[in-house]
């Protein structure tokens, strides 16, 4: 079947053969392998998009679900050539150590701070608590995030 | 795979085969893992009925992140132990039902307070009542030409009511075991246990002593706590052991009842 969503505020339109997960169409279809795939069962977050303006796993949202949906992958949280000021933040910090788990957690924390523009450390924490990083490198990237809540500049 | 936005046309598009799909968080870890490939899939995130909350009658595809804000406090605290903010944002009451897995964290609640689920089809509406719903691990009474509608709650919650979860972490955790403590005013006691059997349960024998006790002594709670232990059937599996589940449902219930004594 032919599943037309937007991505990134680009209308797209793809061929779907199988039940497959968005997160393969976003990667292996769309061009955008941003999202990346690892547990592909909702555990590690590092495929997280925004789907309709929530935070979801791409691994769990069936691709010929998103008929008519707006979707926002890690591509598109800053205009092309710019950063997001969580991205800015995470690179100020060295929040990125091998750097698999930053794009699902740089979506969940412009999630968090598009609903939330001043979180407490703990609602930071629970906001991330559905992303792993198997580096363990939480330290810096809690204090990249709680920069951004702060308004610091970076 | 069809996008129906009314009841009336997700109803007529079920058959037998046709997989009702709604957040997506059990079925599609099953189409990753190629345990199954379902060729014909309902999606139910576009049909407005199911979203519909009034009162003690809350919507099927109502997702755990609005019951975890404007829930009664047990299912409240329940929705918030429900894996993490991605999966509550898709995962649905409905869905959790209808999976039926025996840990499912919205299921002791349902237990508690004798919801019931609201099964609808072409031919009618139907309301199960929990302990009927459930019938195996993974199995319901769910017919393959039925939706699930809506949970309906008692139009009165017992005045004390408490979740709790044991689990490895806090976030992003299966249950190893998972239960509800209610108190009335009239001071009737229920308890609802899961992943401690294969259905949801309700740990009887405790509440008809607990219920007699006008102000509950440390012997009471004792006993109490012993016998939810005993009224268990819990197994082995690579979460946990009979022996740990039977030991937690105990202390667990008894911690919920102290909260609702306080």
């Amino acid at each position: 079947m032919i599943v037309s969503f937007e991505v990134n505020g680009e209308q797209v339109t793809a061929r779907m053969t199988h039940p497959g997960s968005l997160l393969d169409m976003l990667r292996d279809d769309l061009g955008l392998p941003g999202s990346k795939s690892a547990c592909e069962q909702g555990e590690c977050g590092s495929c997280s998009v925004i789907l309709d303006g929530e935070l979801v796993c791409s691994c769990l949202v069936m691709a010929a679900d998103v008929e008519g949906s707006s979707i926002i992958t890690v591509e598109g949280v800053a205009p092309r050539d710019a950063l997001h000021p969580v991205q800015d933040a995470l690179l100020d910090a060295g929040a990125v150590q091998c750097g698999f788990c930053t794009p699902g957690i740089v979506v969940a924390a412009v999630d968090l701070f598009a609903n939330n523009p001043s979180p407490s450390v703990s609602e930071i924490k629970e906001a991330l608590a559905g992303n792993i990083c198997r580096c363990t490198g939480y330290g810096a990237i809690l204090r990249a995030l709680e920069g951004v809540a702060r308004g610091d500049d970076s | 795979m069809v996008h129906p936005t009314s009841m009336d046309e997700a109803l007529a598009g079920l058959s037998e085969g046709v997989v009702p799909l709604a957040g997506g968080t059990d079925l599609m870890v099953e189409v990753n893992f190629g345990h199954t490939h379902p060729e014909n899939v309902i999606g139910l995130r576009r049909v407005a009925e199911l979203k519909e909350w009034e009162g003690v009658r809350i919507g099927a595809g109502v997702n755990w992140r609005r019951i975890e804000r404007e829930g009664p406090k047990a299912l409240a605290q329940a929705a918030r132990t429900v894996g993490s903010p991605q999966i509550r944002n898709a995962g649905t009451i409905g869905g959790n039902v209808g999976t039926a897995s025996p840990a499912g964290d919205g299921h002791p609640f349902l237990a508690a307070v004798d919801a019931s689920i609201e099964l609808v089809s072409v031919g009618g509406t139907r309301v199960v009542p929990w302990s009927e719903f459930f019938v195996g691990v993974k199995k319901t009474a769910r017919r393959s030409d039925e939706l699930i509608a809506a949970i309906r709650l008692p139009d009165v919650l017992p005045e004390r009511h408490e979740f709790g979860k044991i689990g490895v972490r806090n976030a992003m955790v299966i249950a190893t075991v998972n239960c509800v403590v209610t108190r009335d005013d009239q001071r009737r006691v229920t308890v609802g246990l899961g992943s401690v059997g294969p259905t949801p349960i309700r740990a009887r024998d405790a509440e008809e002593m607990i219920s007699a006790a006008t102000m509950p002594t440390e012997a009471d709670l004792a006993e109490f706590q012993r016998l939810v232990a005993e009224g268990v059937s819990p197994i082995t599996d690579h979460r946990s052991t009979e022996e740990y589940r039977r030991h937690g449902a105990g202390v667990l219930a008894r911690r919920l009842l102290e909260r609702c004594l306080r």
